[in-house]
């Protein structure tokens, strides 16, 4: 006699079946952006629960549906987990409605992760457009949280206006550390006079101020148009495609191989990324 | 090691009635009254519950739609909620798995399950399509006539393949079957009805249809990443695709879908749909990018997915040969002949 695990049941659960989170905290980072703090109901999954840098979830207002965002908090920090979300659409509207005390559901973690044990030792480039800056929070708290692991921490995040970079409080902590170097920069025009940042495109700025590609690891996420005038500048610079990651936001459904959505080319960005090296992107179709 | 038996086919009703009673439910081909889809389509059949054998279409080429909603249905609702305030209750819903004999399936719909649980069970499983095939059985049929739109020998099927079916049976003349059966499935149906399957000595070879093969699907395979750049070959394909889906939705691997809540004010569920990667809106993102904005990317996703990335990446081709993509398209775009055309080209 065999014990034949139920189908389509990993841990007891039907994986389609969310966790329910309350809502333990609500920060309005910027307009449109707001981050949640949000804490398992059940203990016993919460401290079941665990994750790494890089990885995703889907978070839903029931009766709206499910909307992908990447986990923002560090697994560094533990009890809760926090997502940061620009209102779009129909689900992330409603859960911009939602508030402190609210419960929506969660399902994840999934996907692959950034490979940060691996990159011990070296240099750290974090390159950040817009509302690209959340993905790599995570891994920016994860490897500060382990700071002794790293050599130098460098990153360039900008936005359009001032008023659109999010994470504020925390931009002015990396700002004071000494063990942080930090550039922020708004779009041409989207200054204000109190503004003591950079003025200029992320490519721009990059390409002032970066450090030697030697023992680097640059981490970029940002808009399909900053990526793609960042990538040469990196080159230029010596970096090698091995030496770039980056995470890709391909829509998805169902996070687990399986509704097809992300699809591109032979790869399921839910299943095999979010997390790719550039030297991995070269490989696929440009469909993403 | 399959066993070979014959079933003659007066005594269908006799089968059928030792299933019912044994809690089977039964789906086979009927044929259906004549509609506006006559119009379009030389016959109607379709999949439906039946009780006896009368109703059943023996002599079917294919139906219109895919049996593959017996697995994986075109709606489906995963959980129910009560929403009250900040309060929100959500339960699951089981998936409904009755026990339940596919009759008379041909040969290339038999086959198509193998791509269907493939993608359903390659990582995690799923726990809506698992149950329903495990309570699946398959008594496949034996093809004696094809179409025009028939390709099933050129992606390694055939009107007489048995992967797939539990049983498969072979129209010997015009009152006996030829059953093979082929798996336990196959046997505890037997079981049920053993005097039912009588020995079978020196039976002639059954006059199977005649499907030539078109091209090599392993070959094509091969080349397709090499054509995947030339945008004007995409192009010109599918200067005739409207973006309707309607491949997507007869076809009977096609296994892409949507989750979606429906709600009313206090309630709701959330349920999964079929979806097709021919939709402008299905990789659409929140900020508006579409990373295949044009409908030839869009037919090149659906060539290359089939028959490139799913044989790399699940070990199954995407593709069965039924030719029901051909069939209902209402431009008349013929996927065997697009196909069959990348093949021939030099790599």
């Amino acid at each position: 006699m065999t014990t034949v695990a139920t189908p389509g049941v990993s841990g007891g659960r039907n994986l389609y079946v969310p966790y329910r989170m309350r809502i333990a905290k609500v920060t309005d980072e910027a307009p449109g952006v707001r981050t949640f703090r949000l804490e398992f109901i059940d203990e016993e999954e919460g401290r079941r629960f665990s994750f790494k840098a890089g990885q995703f979830g889907e978070y839903s207002v029931y009766g709206e549906g499910e909307s992908t965002f990447c986990i923002a908090s560090s697994p560094t920090r533990k009890g809760y987990i926090e997502c940061t979300f620009r209102q779009a659409g129909r689900v992330t509207s409603a859960l911009a409605d939602r508030d402190e005390g609210d419960i929506i559901g969660f399902r994840g973690p999934y996907g692959n992760t950034f490979p940060i044990e691996q990159w011990e030792g070296q240099k750290l480039l974090f390159i950040a457009g817009g509302i690209a800056l959340p993905p790599m929070r995570c891994v920016i708290w994860n490897c500060l949280d382990l700071r002794d692991k790293y050599g130098d921490v460098t990153i360039i995040y900008g936005a359009r206006t001032v008023a659109d970079l999010v994470y504020k409080h925390e931009l002015a902590e990396w700002g004071t550390r000494s063990d942080v170097k930090l550039f922020t920069t708004v779009d041409p025009g989207g200054q204000t006079p109190e503004w003591k940042g950079r003025v200029g495109f992320v490519p721009t700025i990059l390409e002032q101020v970066a450090p030697a590609a030697k023992d680097t690891i640059a981490i970029v996420c940002g808009p399909p148009i900053m990526i793609k005038l960042t990538m040469p500048v990196l080159a230029k610079l010596g970096f090698t495609p091995e030496q770039i990651y980056t995470t890709l936001e391909n829509r998805m459904k169902c996070g687990v191989g399986k509704c097809g959505r992300c699809n591109v080319g032979k790869v399921y960005v839910c299943k095999d990324g979010p997390v790719f090296t550039l030297a991995q992107l070269n490989q696929l179709p440009p469909e993403y | 090691m399959s066993e070979t038996r014959i079933l003659q086919k007066a005594s269908l009703d006799g089968l059928f009635a030792k299933l019912t009673a044994a809690g089977r439910r039964i789906v086979a081909p009927v044929r259906q009254s004549a509609t506006a889809l006559e119009q379009c389509h030389a016959e109607r059949v379709e999949f439906e519950e039946v009780t006896t054998a009368q109703k059943i279409a023996a002599d079917y080429i294919q139906t219109i739609r895919p049996p593959k909603g017996a697995l994986f249905p075109r709606y489906e609702q995963m959980l129910r909620f009560k929403i009250g305030g900040k309060e929100v209750q959500a339960e699951e819903i089981k998936p409904e798995a009755k026990p339940t004999v596919l009759f008379g399936l041909h040969p290339c719909d038999a086959a198509s399950f193998a791509t269907l649980k493939a993608v359903f069970t390659w990582d995690s499983g799923d726990a809506y399509f698992e149950p329903k095939l495990a309570h699946t059985t398959v008594i496949g049929l034996s093809c004696t006539k094809g179409d025009a739109y028939c390709f099933c020998t050129s992606v390694g099927g055939g009107p007489g393949d048995t992967r797939g079916s539990d049983i498969l049976l072979t129209p010997l003349d015009a009152t006996k079957y030829l059953a093979e059966i082929l798996t336990d499935k196959g046997k505890a149906v037997v079981a049920l009805a053993p005097e039912l399957f009588t020995p079978a000595n020196g039976q002639a070879a059954p006059a199977l249809a005649k499907i030539a093969p078109r091209f090599a699907a392993d070959k094509l395979s091969a080349k397709l990443p090499a054509l995947f750049p030339k945008g004007e070959i995409w192009l010109e394909q599918s200067l005739r695709c409207i973006g309707c889906g309607a491949c997507a939705y007869v076809c009977p691997t096609c296994s892409c879908f949507d989750i979606q809540d429906e709600r009313q004010r206090y309630s709701g569920v959330r349920l999964r749909c079929w979806d097709s990667c021919g939709f402008g809106l299905f990789t659409l993102h929140a900020s508006g990018h579409n990373p295949r904005p044009k409908q030839s990317e869009r037919w090149r996703q659906r060539v290359m997915h089939k028959f490139s990335y799913q044989p790399e990446r699940l070990g199954v081709l995407g593709c069965v040969g039924c030719g029901r993509c051909s069939r209902s398209c209402p431009t008349d775009m013929n996927l065997a002949q697009h196909v069959q055309s990348l093949a021939e080209m030099p790599a």
